[in-house]
């Protein structure tokens, strides 16, 4: 029964990864030369950093967000289910939708601009697109992934928190434990896995952000999938592009095989079985 | 104070998460003339002309007819073999049983950006390029390994002894799914089954790179968006986030369970 499934992911999954590797190692001149082409050339380093650069703003920024979203609706105040679906809203939108929305928002004729200046904050409109403002870009991208990805790394964690055993915390409470005190000795220990599964599938998906940074900045700001798609759609060069790919392989296969050796016993044991 | 706090909390949350999409709804049924004023946010009048001009002369209609196409090939695919396999790994016991939910996992973290491109060589062999049929296979294989690890979780959300009270009065293995297993584990299934909708509506790179003129509503916005006056990217961003607002609304229930086991 389970024959099916398998088959299809090799066939799917399996065949075209190796179809990858051949790309990537094709070159007349030699097996590595795609891979000495890209590791030299500027284009690479630079989405290579972005893509790092990205991650390390987004995620922390995120994962304090999304601690402090759980542990409100977790409250269980009045209302909170509402909440709940509030910051859920992102959710299901793509990153193109995101960025679209946030484009609205910080275009020059946008609702940030048009904002200031009824208010008289400012005289002339902020421009946040264009390679001359690639810190303002990257801005705009940071919260944009900010606002669109939060939700995600919120559920998984609110998931957590529902999973902790009162009792703990009502016995702290006899002993007199103060919130923050509670917070750290007991909340944060147990909610570790969740953790742990929401930070690794975050950093999982940061290595391929694509959609977001392609529109709002097109190639002012590189990052890995986005070069991928630029040389394999605009410079019909399958196999930079496949070399690219193999690249963004390889780094989630390690951020990967670090993920589920961590959760494994979380996730296996007790969330699917 | 603790309530006022709360409140305080509330509103700010609340204003952070919807604020950003009313303004694209705001600007996508907002006049042009009215955009490009600075002054006025709100416009004098509301107008769906960027909504219809996108779905009518830019494509956007067949796009969207496009990925609905896609999105049901591949929740049809991924629920054919996705649902047998996952009820194999809940009332089963076998060898290599952790290793196959291992695989699944982790084929649930190799992004598609790295076989789309290999793909395509492949499919123009089989003729299968630029198709919608196409790029549904591949979605097909993002979504399966979800779908078996949902499946299998929302199996086991109900009792085996159900099965074999049936079997008991004469039902055989299959006719005890069909009968018993299944209508208890629907609204579940039915929850993935919209969950995986979004993931095939949303997904982008693959759709892009695997079809040229048949290409989904997100791809066919990232080519034409780029080119395309301001209003129109905001209609555009209002006619991906409807359904999606829709369908997060109908799962609602289970957004925590299904987020709190799956991967994405």
């Amino acid at each position: 029964m389970i024959l099916p499934a398998i088959v299809y992911l090799l066939l799917f999954i399996g065949y075209p990864i190796i179809g990858t590797f051949q790309l990537a190692f094709s070159n007349p001149k030699g097996w590595f030369e795609n891979f000495r082409y890209i590791f030299f050339s500027k284009d690479f380093q630079n989405a290579f950093l972005n893509t790092l650069l990205l991650g390390m703003v987004v995620i922390p920024i995120q994962f304090v967000f999304a601690v402090g979203l759980a542990l409100l609706v977790n409250k269980k105040r009045k209302g909170y289910k509402t909440l709940l679906y509030i910051i859920a809203a992102p959710l299901a939108l793509s990153d193109i939708t995101a960025a679209l929305i946030s484009y609205s928002i910080f275009a020059p004729n946008g609702y940030l601009n048009k904002i200031l200046l009824s208010l008289n904050w400012i005289e002339r409109p902020i421009y946040f697109f264009g390679y001359w403002f690639k810190s303002r870009e990257f801005l705009v991208i940071v919260l944009t992934e900010v606002w669109r990805a939060t939700p995600l790394m919120f559920v998984i964690l609110l998931a957590g928190l529902q999973s902790i055993n009162q009792e703990y915390l009502e016995a702290a409470d006899v002993f007199g434990f103060s919130t923050w005190k509670k917070f750290v000795k007991i909340t944060l220990p147990l909610l570790k896995p969740s953790i742990v599964s929401a930070l690794l599938i975050r950093t999982l998906f940061a290595f391929q952000i694509f959609g977001v940074v392609w529109l709002l900045a097109g190639r002012d700001i590189t990052v890995l999938a986005g070069e991928t798609y630029y040389w394999y759609v605009l410079q019909n060069n399958r196999n930079i592009a496949s070399t690219y790919a193999l690249v963004i392989a390889l780094l989630t296969f390690i951020v990967g095989w670090f993920y589920i050796g961590t959760i494994r016993s979380k996730h296996l044991e007790e969330g699917v079985e | 104070m603790k309530k006022f706090f709360y409140v305080l909390a509330f509103t700010a949350v609340s204003l952070w998460f919807l604020g950003p999409l009313f303004f694209i709804f705001l600007a996508s049924l907002t006049p042009s003339s009215d955009f490009y004023r600075w002054d006025a946010i709100f416009p004098s009048k509301l107008t769906l002309d960027h909504v219809r001009k996108l779905l009518v002369n830019l494509g956007g209609w067949r796009a969207m007819l496009t990925s609905v196409q896609v999105a049901l090939i591949a929740i049809a695919i991924s629920f054919a073999l996705g649902i047998p396999a996952g009820y194999a790994l809940t009332r089963y016991k076998f060898r290599g049983k952790n290793f196959i939910k291992l695989v699944m996992l982790f084929t649930r973290s190799i992004p598609l950006v790295v076989i789309a491109v290999s793909l395509v060589t492949i499919y123009l062999r089989l003729n299968l390029a630029d198709t919608a049929f196409g790029v549904g296979l591949a979605h097909a294989a993002m979504v399966l390994p979800f779908v078996v690890l949902i499946t299998s979780s929302i199996f086991s959300g109900v009792f085996v002894e159900y099965e074999e009270a049936g079997m008991v009065f004469g039902l055989t293995r299959f006719g005890a799914f069909l009968r018993i297993t299944m209508p208890l584990a629907l609204p579940g299934l039915a929850a993935s089954a919209i969950f995986a909708f979004i993931m095939s509506w949303n997904e982008v790179f693959a759709a892009s790179v695997l079809a040229i003129t048949n290409r989904t509503l997100p791809a066919h916005i990232l080519s034409t968006a780029m080119a395309s006056p301001d209003y129109f990217k905001f209609a555009a961003g209002t006619i991906m986030a409807v359904p999606a607002m829709v369908f997060i609304f109908i799962i609602r229930k289970y957004l925590i369970s299904m987020w709190g086991i799956s991967l994405k």
